[in-house]
């Protein structure tokens, strides 16, 4: 199977930016780019001298497939995720069953290829249950699919386990993602801790929650030589704590996902159970702080942080609701518009944190950039039209999002996943 | 003034003339309830649903009291089957919503759960103590008391002391005792109060002496020794050796200032027995007025659009 882009502006050096290029992919690999390629017996795709850009690669979501399927499943994820340019997603292992040994990791890639548009590349978790007490079996996951090990969101209280976990890794040269949150600081918190949660008699998560697991990790990493990635960065103090460990060598790389560089405590307003996230929204200081880390490149990658809830699990008490945010559908467009239109970052950078730097980590040595010879998973945008986000409109099943109605820039108008049309 | 509001939620987002607009009228009330028929037919004809998630003795007697001198039909679902974690809070809403009830009084464990009720509701929504977060009923009855002995709040100095954290009616006392332009000074163990309180317009002193020096009037509340307090306090023996109200530490306050408790107390622990049964603790005081602050609540909520001038 032939497929032909057609009018693509290309980013990448080499290529001139107002130029328009075609594209031909054969099978799932991208076999040529170059001028007036042949048009006989493919399939044509005309980017319409609009973006095409490498798929964008999804370092932190939740597919709730399996045992929450009533939130979500692979199918509606990887629709969700293709709209909004992933073409390859991670999954979290908090499912149910937990993806904590091969046959779950079977079940996820095996559904994976029967109703997933996109690539699905399963985390396994570090410890049975996601408990962060006994050591799960990697290796064997790693050899059924896994291409990282993850504590699924859920703090590891164990120092020796996760030191452990960064020794044992090495074996498989996979990244080791954690969820930064000392559970005894921040208790029965809901929000972030200070005036804004006292007005509104919520209990707080102080950042000091998130920073001194940070710090612990980095020091662990350091002494193993494990491969740490930090998910989901949120505060100020991390930032700092990433930024000095990189310039000391050591071998850590993180993320961080778009609301925690648009959205403060402010939006949590009067009980706002849709910013209601885990690590919470924090001040403007922290938000300013991660733009920063965006710009100087301590932070390597822009996630999703993709979590659907039911509707009813949002729509309750602030301290029953869920966590979490429906962001497969935003997290481009509100990155493109507020990093990339601001002057803040190129979108060269910005498509380096969604796609090339999550492929690196991910050790995904064929994708990630556009090149011949690299996997077909491609996306056209469009930079140019502005329209108001519609949570309506979602593929996901969690229709609902607090970037309602925002206006951004940055639709994906079509991906292409393996040399496959997809959207 | 006319008030536009269908619910009560808390201090923090009524106006000073609000406030003082809800205190005049409880004053009214007041007199209505000296009188040998304390009946009054402002809320003939209306229901009040007492919707309380949380045990209580004080409030809900208070509220069904006021509910019923202003003749309103009263149903009491405390304790009722219904109330379970099966039925979410905007189930019931609706429920007690289509029976046609006119206000509902909820005393929930949750902050806001009085805004989510209120959001799925014709009926008026009166927050009774949700969560951490505001007890308006409680606070404005203490304002009602301070008023009555101190006829102003502008330059009065008010200390509140204890746990501040766990406290609605102190939060609601701070949002209110500030707008009404008195100056507040908060002392208590540093792990009961809760983040930034300064921020709520308050001064901040660990010394409780500090706090108390000067002050017209002296607000203190239950503290609680449950296992959930134990990491953030160590006993209560060390908690009144510290912050106890008694005779030694009332010599810094003004001569005339009064003690205020919200209730139950615990003698010797937040007050001392003789502080307690001298003159200058007005507990009984503020019994007394817990009624007639709760029908003007009600009669305020039932006048929207009308108002008194």
């Amino acid at each position: 199977m032939k497929t032909l882009i057609q009018n693509a502006k290309i980013l990448f050096s080499g290529y001139e930016k107002e130029e328009a290029y075609d594209i031909l992919i054969e099978d799932s690999t991208i076999a040529k780019i170059g001028k007036n390629l042949d048009t006989q017996g493919v399939q044509l795709l005309d980017a319409n001298r609009n973006y095409v850009l490498p798929g964008f690669i999804d370092m932190h979501c939740d597919i709730c497939d399996p045992g929450f399927e009533y939130i979500e499943d692979i199918e509606t994820a990887s629709q969700s995720a293709v709209r909004g340019g992933f073409t390859s997603i991670t999954c979290q292992p908090n499912t149910n069953p937990v993806i904590d040994n091969k046959t779950v990791v079977e079940y996820v890639v095996s559904k994976g290829i029967d109703y997933s548009c996109v690539n699905i590349y399963p985390y396994g978790s570090m410890s049975i249950g996601c408990k962060g007490k006994d050591m799960a079996e990697i290796g064997e996951m790693n050899r059924a699919g896994i291409i990282g090990v993850s504590d699924g969101d859920e703090y590891v209280e164990s120092a020796a386990f996760l030191r452990n976990i960064l020794r044992y890794s090495r074996m498989f040269d996979m990244p080791v993602i954690t969820h930064c949150e000392d559970k005894s600081l921040s208790g029965r918190g809901v929000m972030n801790d200070g005036f804004t949660a006292s007005s509104l008699g919520l209990f707080g998560m102080p950042k000091e929650a998130e920073e001194v697991i940070v710090a612990r990790n980095i020091i662990l990493a350091e002494a193993t030589g494990g491969r740490l990635h930090i998910a989901h960065v949120s505060t100020k103090g991390s930032v700092e704590l990433i930024r000095s460990a990189k310039s000391k060598g050591v071998n850590i790389t993180c993320e961080t996902c778009p609301h925690y560089f648009l959205l403060t405590e402010e939006a949590v307003g009067n009980y706002n159970t849709l910013v209601k996230v885990n690590p919470p929204l924090r001040t403007q200081e922290d938000v300013n702080a991660i733009i920063e880390g965006i710009a100087d490149g301590t932070i390597d990658v822009i996630a999703s942080g993709h979590r659907p809830t039911n509707y009813s699990d949002k729509y309750t008490e602030f301290d029953n609701a869920a966590y979490g945010i429906s962001s497969f559908e935003t997290t481009f467009a509100l990155s493109y518009t507020n990093l990339v239109e601001t002057g803040i970052i190129s979108i060269e950078t910005l498509v380096e944190k969604l796609s090339l730097r999550p492929a690196q980590i991910l050790g995904l040595k064929k994708k990630g950039v556009l090149a011949e010879g690299m996997d077909g998973d491609l996306i056209i945008v469009d930079t140019a039209q502005s329209y108001a986000i519609d949570a309506n409109q979602f593929a996901s099943k969690a229709k609902f999002s607090p970037f309602q109605g925002t206006v951004v820039k940055g639709r994906v108008l079509h991906a292409v996943v393996g040399g496959r049309v997809v959207l | 003034m006319t008030f536009r509001r269908k619910d009560f939620f808390g201090l923090k987002d009524l106006s000073p003339e609000e406030i003082r607009y809800i205190l005049s009228t409880a004053e009214t009330m007041k007199y209505i309830l000296n009188q040998k028929n304390k009946k009054s037919p402002h809320l003939q004809g209306k229901s009040v649903i007492i919707l309380f998630y949380e045990p209580s003795a004080r409030a809900k007697l208070s509220y069904e009291l006021a509910a019923q001198h202003l003749s309103a039909n009263v149903v009491d679902m405390t304790g009722s089957a219904t109330i379970s974690n099966t039925e979410t809070l905007q189930d019931m809403g609706q429920l007690i919503d289509q029976m046609g009830a006119d206000f509902i009084i909820l005393r929930h464990p949750m902050a806001g759960a009085a805004q989510l009720l209120a959001e799925n509701v014709e009926a008026s929504v009166i927050n009774a103590g949700d969560g951490f977060n505001e007890n308006p009923g409680q606070s404005l009855l203490d304002l009602m008391t301070i008023k009555e002995r101190k006829g102003d709040f502008e330059g009065l100095k008010v200390a509140i002391i204890g746990d501040l954290i766990h406290s609605r009616v102190c939060k609601s006392n701070m949002w209110g005792l500030t707008k009404l332009g008195a100056q507040v000074c908060v002392s208590g163990p540093p792990t009961l109060l809760p983040t930034d309180i300064e921020k709520f317009g308050v001064e901040v002193f660990y010394d409780v002496r500090q706090a108390v020096a000067g002050a017209d009037v002296i607000l203190t509340n239950r503290i609680r020794m449950e296992s959930r307090n134990k990491h953030v306090l160590p006993s209560l023996d060390e908690f009144k050796h510290f912050f106890r109200i008694d005779e030694d530490l009332l010599s810094y306050a003004k001569k005339d200032a009064i003690v205020m408790h919200p209730g139950p107390i615990q003698r010797g622990i937040e007050i001392s027995s003789k502080v307690i049964d001298g003159q200058q603790c007005i507990i009984n005081d503020q019994i007394a007025n817990s009624v007639a602050v709760r029908m003007a609540m009600l009669y305020i909520l039932s006048q929207i659009g009308g108002g008194l001038h």
